[in-house]
């Protein structure tokens, strides 16, 4: 209980926590993704991972996923390591799970239909007929219904996105991961999966992480946001909280700053000497 | 120091290449398609690795057939041995030419399509989707390729060596007017069963092994963008077309050397 307070989740208990991630690191190579962070996905309740692109944000949900192994540190779900987990302990434990790619990750070769039948078909031995009305189901959720016999590439960026979203609510798992939702949509798309993250969220009792950096779209929907910078955790809390913040990181990414401690600037040696520098053009990627 | 550094780099990518590729290979292995799930799978592959094949494999042995019958009559008629050209075609095909350009022509076109197809489900992350929906990619999509490819290359190799007879049959018999009863009485005397059918089949086997083992796993282990499949798809044949030739010189030492 005394970690949950020291992290700001004081109003969940352990059992109500479904994702607990304990001093892990993560590298790629040489370069640190994340170095000793831990946090908490409480269950029931829609949690936001934000933060600027490329720190990682997409790494975190394969490290979640089991897909990704940490140097150190545990990623506790629902009780089990993940990445101490056997490989069809993982794979029991990921039927558990789903996740929605950026891409969607539709099956190209196959209907729209059938991409959603497929882990009913994968995990489960029921009659068609069954697995006809599950799938309408998850269609008319999404407001596919009509579009079931398409294939993927038929499909419109936003739709693709839906129909990927039935997919994963399938086998009505207890956590999606969200990579990335908003990604690249029109402003009608996005309005509709902002407000199927939240209805499935309740209305089917998941538990769902979003990734993203669209910071209004966030804000709306999600019950507790972290905000993630230079490979910890630089801010936490519900929306209201992260709004008063004044941590200057956070306000530059919350109010969407071009400068500040993020610089703007990729590193460089100063423009002045490269200027003036003899040779002019050069090769070396470093600058 | 630095060239150090870069030397060991390699040598541990080379070697952990090497025990990617094998883990791969013992999980295809180990996923022996079953009736109920993995049997379509197996069928479609078998469709798209195999039937899809067949006219590059028809029409390159029958010509390769009749080029052979040409250049061969035209030699043995020199020394009054045209009868021996049934032999001579069906040898040269059975022994050499249908296993390694069965092979070659196999690798050019399903290897590469198998690379493809699987670099490019792994750039648009139905590799990653599979796993997260708890379905292990090497049994769904690895296991029933690299046994539709075990399958096939053998079957088309038969296929490329019969139609490769049949074309020598044709200019032989049929246009230069070597007899007929000659041509098949004189090819049945000298193919010995064992020795050349046999043998055949084995290296035919060898060869859809390595090949569709080099295609799949090039597929699998890829960089997910653009130039990293394109690169793979380039490896699994030049790849695959080196391991052919230099497996064929070894296993036709160990085969028909005394």
């Amino acid at each position: 209980m005394h970690l949950l307070l020291k992290r700001g989740l004081q109003n969940y208990n352990m059992s109500e926590i479904l994702v607990d991630i304990r001093n892990m690191t993560f590298k790629r190579e040489e370069r640190v993704i994340y170095n000793d962070i831990s946090l908490s996905i409480p269950k029931g309740k829609v949690t936001a991972i934000m933060g600027p692109s490329g720190i990682g944000k997409t790494t975190l949900l394969r490290l979640i996923g089991g897909q990704l192994k940490p140097e150190s540190g545990n990623i506790f779900f629902d009780g089990k390591d993940i990445p101490r987990l056997s490989r069809n302990a993982l794979y029991e434990t990921r039927k558990r799970m789903s996740m929605l790619f950026q891409s969607g990750a539709l099956f190209s070769e196959m209907s729209v239909y059938d991409n959603i039948a497929f882990p009913i078909r994968e995990h489960t031995n029921l009659p068609e007929n069954l697995i006809e009305k599950m799938v309408l189901m998850k269609l008319e959720a999404v407001g596919l219904r009509g579009a079931r016999g398409l294939r993927p590439s038929e499909l419109s960026g936003g739709m693709a996105r839906r129909a990927a979203l039935a997919r994963s609510i399938a086998l009505d798992p207890e956590l999606i991961l969200y990579d990335e939702p908003f990604a690249g949509q029109d402003p009608i798309s996005m309005g509709v999966i902002v407000r199927l993250i939240r209805s499935l969220n309740d209305a089917l009792g998941l538990t769902s992480v979003v990734v993203s950096h669209d910071v209004p779209e966030v804000m709306g929907i999600a019950d507790y946001i972290y905000i993630i910078a230079e490979q910890k955790i630089i801010g936490q809390g519900t929306p209201e909280q992260i709004a008063e913040q004044t941590s200057p990181l956070v306000r530059q990414f919350v109010n969407g700053e071009s400068d500040g401690p993020v610089p703007f600037h990729y590193k460089a040696a100063p423009y002045r000497e490269e200027l003036i520098r003899k040779t002019v053009f050069t090769n070396n990627r470093r600058g | 120091m630095k060239q150090v550094y870069f030397l060991g780099r390699k040598a541990i990518a080379i070697i952990s290449g090497i025990g990617r590729a094998l883990i791969l290979l013992i999980s295809a292995l180990a996923h022996v398609p079953n009736p109920k799930k993995g049997f379509p799978l197996l069928l479609n592959q078998l469709y798209a690795v195999g039937v899809l094949s067949l006219v590059i494999i028809i029409v390159s042995g029958t010509f390769i057939g009749m080029v052979l019958a040409l250049q061969g009559y035209t030699i043995l008629v020199g020394y009054g041995a045209e009868a021996s050209l049934g032999p001579m075609v069906a040898l040269s095909l059975i022994r050499e030419l249908g296993p390694v350009i069965a092979a070659l022509l196999f690798a050019g076109r399903a290897g590469s399509a198998l690379t493809a197809e699987i670099g490019l489900m792994k750039a648009t992350e139905q590799l990653s989707s599979l796993e997260m929906m708890a379905v292990d990619p090497l049994r769904r999509i690895i296991a029933p390729r690299f046994w539709a490819g075990l399958i096939s290359l053998p079957l088309l190799t038969a296929m490329f060596s019969a139609v490769g007879i049949l074309g020598a049959h044709l200019v032989g018999v049929d246009w230069l007017g070597v007899d007929s009863g000659t041509f098949w009485s004189v090819m049945q005397g000298q193919v010995d069963f064992e020795k050349d059918i046999v043998n055949s089949i084995i290296k035919s086997i060898v060869f859809a092994f390595v090949i569709t083992w080099i295609a799949v796993f090039k597929g699998y282990d890829c960089d997910p963008t653009s130039e990293g499949i394109s690169k793979a798809t380039t490896a699994t044949v030049v790849q695959s077309s080196l391991w052919v030739l230099s497996l064929d010189f070894i296993l036709t030492a160990l085969m028909f050397s005394n």
